[in-house]
């Protein structure tokens, strides 16, 4: 499959934090960071994605219009995206079609939440017919409760120890101290990882990311409309995937009771989580050995483990050989989650795609003060939505 | 003692209250305990929780679901014990004790289906691949009733109960 490719020619963030406030002014702080790193002016705008909140009401759910508004109307049309962690990536990819098909030249992208304190729940009332509400109703299974069995997993299948887990954390938080847009922004040892409270067994709190407040936005462009800008070098996003699981998916997955049953069908050549990075290594016409550093989702220690192998960095079972070996560090072979990442941030849902698409812009241009990757020529993100979303972007320069 | 007689013992009510299936149709009420899921008449495929309106198996999307109940054993795949109180609508005891959510593999029908662990049974002696059967247990209960769930047994420390 050949696509065509788009410019980012603006990335722009509000500081994550508890700010406590509404996640509009986020968002309009970001996207207004966006167009000034762009040098567009808004009303030169000609389509507006915005990521999907489900924790604000409605003007959370019909974001891009929030967003558009509050910017100051123009008329440019909108679409408002909800792929659950994936909707960044969803809104991107919405915006980037728009640019591919020729039906606009340069399109803003906006996601930005405000969150409630402690994990994340269901929404309110008796929905026996949601199994979002049903797992914590008849299981109590949490967000953290299916990171814990696959960390659990990763230690009876190939040898993991809290140890591993725990130096990831280690790593994220040592990457994250030099970022202004982070949380997070304290070194920690493993026995600091270790002290910490267990919350879902073998993970404790300093392995499972918090929720945040925060904003990310981006402006994109064709490449002509870049070049009549003066741009002839941008950041291109080679590749969106967003792809969705294929029957039978055999991993437990949020929000589930059960895997899709394997009886009497052949199972998909790859997995979901391998077939995310697949679609957008196959767009992109490149491979994992081409990647200079990736922003992968550590909702846990763990996952992020899962994701080296899943994107292609490493065999299924290397993971902690490779994250031992130093090649994920900065410095290394191919740092990840260089931003600090969720270990640093903490969770914003409908931004945090696209924060991820922010720092790997940065580390492209070699605007990554203080954590660039020397000589960064491609970066991946990779990310995946309860319900079945998959989301990874390739950026080349 | 079997297990079959084990699991007449942990179904013996222990109040007068009235059992009831905390969600109605995903497991069996009396008599041997056993989810209940879905099964396509034209591929086999079974479906956890059944859902009889449609086949999610795209190679036959037109076909039949009945009714079916699932093995009574598998095996471990993964666990995590919870130590923090999940939010509503989560029913905690009070106080709130940590709880175990397993997933457990069905090698007959090819699925891994989730569960909590008997809440009287130890954790740590658990390891993937160890042989676990469903019962009926409390989840909750109010003044009049005892909402059932299923959960999961090694089978191993049963006869030593």
């Amino acid at each position: 499959m050949s696509v065509g490719e788009v410019a980012v020619l603006g990335v722009g963030m509000h500081p994550w934090g508890k700010w406590g406030r509404n996640f509009v002014e986020y968002g309009v702080v970001a996207a207004r960071a966006a167009l000034a790193d762009a040098e567009v002016d808004w009303r030169d705008i000609q389509f507006v994605a915005g990521g999907e909140t489900v924790r604000n009401g409605y003007p959370g759910y019909v974001a891009g219009a929030t967003f558009a508004q509050a910017l100051g109307w123009q008329g440019a049309p909108v679409v408002s995206a909800y792929a659950a962690c994936a909707s960044g990536a969803t809104a991107l990819n919405a915006a980037r079609a728009q640019i591919l098909a020729g039906l606009c030249d340069v399109a803003l992208v906006v996601g930005a939440d405000t969150t409630p304190k402690g994990f994340l729940a269901p929404n309110a009332g008796e929905r026996g017919d949601d199994p979002d509400w049903l797992r914590f109703r008849l299981l109590g299974a949490t967000n953290p409760t299916y990171f814990g069995l696959y960390a659990r997993r990763r230690m009876e299948q190939y040898g993991a120890t809290p140890d591993h887990f725990a130096k990831v954390k280690v790593k994220n938080a040592r990457h994250g101290l030099n970022n202004p847009y982070a949380r997070f922004r304290k070194e920690v040892t493993i026995e600091d990882v270790n002290a910490s409270p267990m919350v879902s067994d073998p993970l404790r709190l300093l392995e499972i990311c918090a929720t945040s407040d925060g904003a990310a936005a981006l402006v994109i462009c064709s490449l002509d409309y870049a070049r009549s800008r003066g741009v002839s070098n941008p950041v291109r996003i080679a590749a969106v995937s967003t792809v969705t699981p294929t029957y039978p998916n055999t991993v437990i997955e949020m929000p589930n009771f059960a895997t899709d049953s394997a009886y009497g069908v052949p199972e998909p050549e790859r997995s979901f989580r391998d077939s995310i990075a697949y679609a957008a290594y196959e767009q992109a016409g490149i491979g994992p050995e081409d990647v200079n550093l990736a922003e992968v989702y550590d909702l846990s220690t763990s996952l992020e483990l899962d994701w080296y192998e899943n994107i292609g960095l490493c065999a299924p079972g290397e993971a902690e050989q490779l994250l031992d070996s130093g090649a994920t560090a900065l410095g290394g072979r191919v740092p990840v989650n260089v931003s600090g990442g969720l270990a640093s941030f903490g969770e914003a849902v409908p931004a945090q795609a696209i924060q991820q698409v922010c720092e790997i812009t940065w580390q492209l241009r070699g605007q990554a003060e203080g954590r660039q990757v020397e000589g960064a020529r491609v970066g991946l993100t990779v990310n995946q939505g309860l319900f079945g979303h998959g989301s990874c972007v390739i950026a080349k320069r | 003692m079997s297990n079959a007689e084990s699991r007449n013992k942990s179904d013996h009510k222990t109040s007068n209250k009235t059992q009831v299936a905390a969600i109605e149709g995903w497991m069996t009420t009396d008599g041997e305990a056993r989810l209940v899921g879905g099964r396509g008449a034209e591929t086999g495929s079974y479906f956890f929780p059944k859902n009889m309106a449609f086949s999610r198996n795209p190679s036959a999307p037109s076909e039949e679901i009945a009714e079916v109940q699932l093995s009574a054993r598998g095996r471990v795949w993964s666990w995590t014990t919870n130590h923090y109180q999940p939010p509503a609508p989560y029913m905690p005891a009070d106080p709130f004790v940590p709880y175990t959510v397993l997933a457990v593999e069905l090698d007959e029908e090819r699925m891994v289906v989730l569960g909590r662990l008997a809440p009287d049974c130890d954790p740590s002696t658990l390891s993937s691949g160890a042989e676990v059967e469903v019962e009926r247990g409390v989840l909750y209960e109010d003044d009049d009733n005892q909402y059932m769930v299923w959960q999961w047994r090694p089978v191993a420390t049963e006869d030593a109960r």
